[in-house]
């Protein structure tokens, strides 16, 4: 099928909610959080202008916007929100909520620092204090795969054998507030591969059911086994909608993609819009000779263990970028799940460990150089630490 | 619920957990109770107070006019506390 698509300039936040526009969501609840308001803010400018057919709720607070799209959700409504850092950890109890209930709702995380101290600067805090709350979490890297994952992800959280909320990591300031060359696609487009969402329960007086129930101890293990079995599973479907995408538009997506990597003996993983920068820094490494590739982790949840696996495949050294810390912990959230994803195995890389870029801490090619260096150092001599956070001062 | 909750494996879970409505009367809250409320049904004056404040709507009124309990009294005794003419009282359970 020809597509008809059109290039755009434009600030990626802004491109975020006119994806969701052409996704035609239905209903919105939201609260605005630098540096996620000019997404809000710009659909709540389309709904008012009826350019989008929304019901867009004020909230008071995000415990509230989560709560609302939960309810909206439950009757049926294609739904959305954007939050970030505080808002999102103000919203954690509800969180858990709308994954249980199997609420397919999609919502914008720009990635921004936890207080304390306040920092409202980029990193992977906010997302990685609600790394269990069993939504299916993706990772984007610039304003395209912003614009394309805004659409997709309703696709894939809506389907029935998914069920899922979804989250599009898109990382706050560096990435939400850059203006960016973008290909849309039209509305007939959008429609042709998204199509209405007809949930087979929903809130209506007429067929009236329970939703959200309480459980006892003899099914509450139950229940969460099926609830993980269900984000296990939405792997496959994940894959297919990008595919059906990839065949639509020409942009493939996969949950752990390469850069570089082909007689590569050291591989740096990254997430996020940083792993832009690391290709810049792999370029400059194989161009001083060295063997150095990049593996870019789109997906987080459910996380792809197989796919990482055959990525990193007979590699002999790992370096993992953690953009969040666990404090007092084993390793960085990234890392640590890393490591579990190879030690089962008889042969597995030498994996190292730093996080980088805390609060907005700029990170430029010479990072990844100076990692990759003390990686390489570390990796012959033995480790000297669980994990580094690179570039402290003291 | 066709079978009792403790026979459903994961697998045969509605999606979500949406169940018919109304499935809370199969709950029997009752059963959490150490105590329940007796009524002297002579001297019940049928005003309602204790029908009114059973924050469970456990208290029901009955053809000859009084009130009395059913299954999902818990038995925190607020219609004990909140009767006019004394008529209930708290009597433990017993095994």
């Amino acid at each position: 099928m020809a597509v008809k698509a059109h290039r755009v300039g434009m600030e990626v936040s802004i491109a975020v909610s006119h994806a969701v526009q052409l996704a035609r969501a239905e209903a919105i609840a939201a609260y605005p959080i630098t540096p996620q308001t000019h997404i809000v803010e710009h659909l709540s400018s389309l709904v008012a202008n009826g350019d989008l057919e929304a019901e867009f709720v004020n909230v008071e607070s995000e415990h509230s916007a989560m709560s609302a799209c939960i309810g909206m959700s439950a009757t049926g409504a294609r739904t959305y929100t954007a939050t970030s850092s505080q808002g999102l950890a103000l919203m954690n109890e509800i969180l858990f909520i709308a994954s249980a209930m199997r609420l397919p709702v999609v919502m914008t995380v720009a990635n921004r620092a936890l207080s304390g101290p306040l920092s409202i600067w980029n990193d992977h805090g906010d997302i990685m204090a609600a790394r269990d709350i069993g939504w299916i979490q993706i990772f984007v890297e610039n304003g395209q795969e912003a614009f394309d994952h805004s659409i997709m992800a309703f696709k894939i959280a809506e389907h029935y054998k998914v069920l899922l909320p979804t989250i599009i990591n898109l990382d706050g300031f560096i990435l939400s507030h850059v203006v960016e060359a973008m290909e849309f696609l039209d509305q007939e487009t959008v429609d042709s591969f998204l199509p209405a969402y007809h949930p087979r329960f929903s809130l209506d007086p007429k067929h009236p059911v329970t939703m959200g129930a309480f459980a006892m101890p003899e099914v509450y293990t139950e229940v969460k086994m099926s609830h993980q079995m269900a984000l296990v599973n939405s792997y496959e479907r994940i894959q297919k909608v990008w595919d059906e995408f990839g065949d639509l538009t020409g942009r493939r997506y996969k949950p752990v993609e390469s850069y570089r990597t082909k007689g590569a003996k050291v591989l740096l993983l990254t997430m996020g819009c940083l792993s832009e920068v690391a290709e810049e820094a792999v370029d400059q490494m194989r161009d001083a000779g060295l063997a150095v590739g990049l593996l870019k982790l789109r997906l987080w949840r459910p996380f792809p263990f197989e796919a990482l696996r055959a990525a990193v495949g007979g590699t002999e050294l790992l370096v993992v970028i953690d953009r969040a810390l666990s404090l007092g912990g084993a390793a960085g959230p990234v890392l640590a799940e890393v490591r579990s994803a190879f030690y089962p195995m008889a042969s597995r890389p030498q994996i190292v460990g730093y996080v980088i870029g805390l609060g907005g801490r700029d990170i430029p090619p010479e990072t990844f150089k100076e990692v990759v260096a003390q990686a390489q150092a570390e990796a012959q001599q033995g480790p000297t630490a669980e994990y580094h956070i690179f570039g402290v001062r003291g | 619920m066709s079978k009792p909750i403790d026979q459903y494996t994961w697998q045969e879970l509605e999606v979500g957990i949406i169940l018919p409505p109304g499935t809370a009367r199969e709950y029997d809250t009752g059963d959490w109770r150490s105590q329940h409320p007796v009524w002297t049904k002579s001297r019940c004056i049928r005003c309602g107070v204790c029908w009114t404040v059973c924050p469970e709507g456990a208290i029901v009124e009955e053809p000859g006019g009084y009130f009395d309990k059913n299954h999902y009294c818990k038995g925190c005794g607020i219609c004990v506390k909140e009767c006019v003419t004394g008529c209930i009282s708290m009597v433990p359970e017993e095994e």
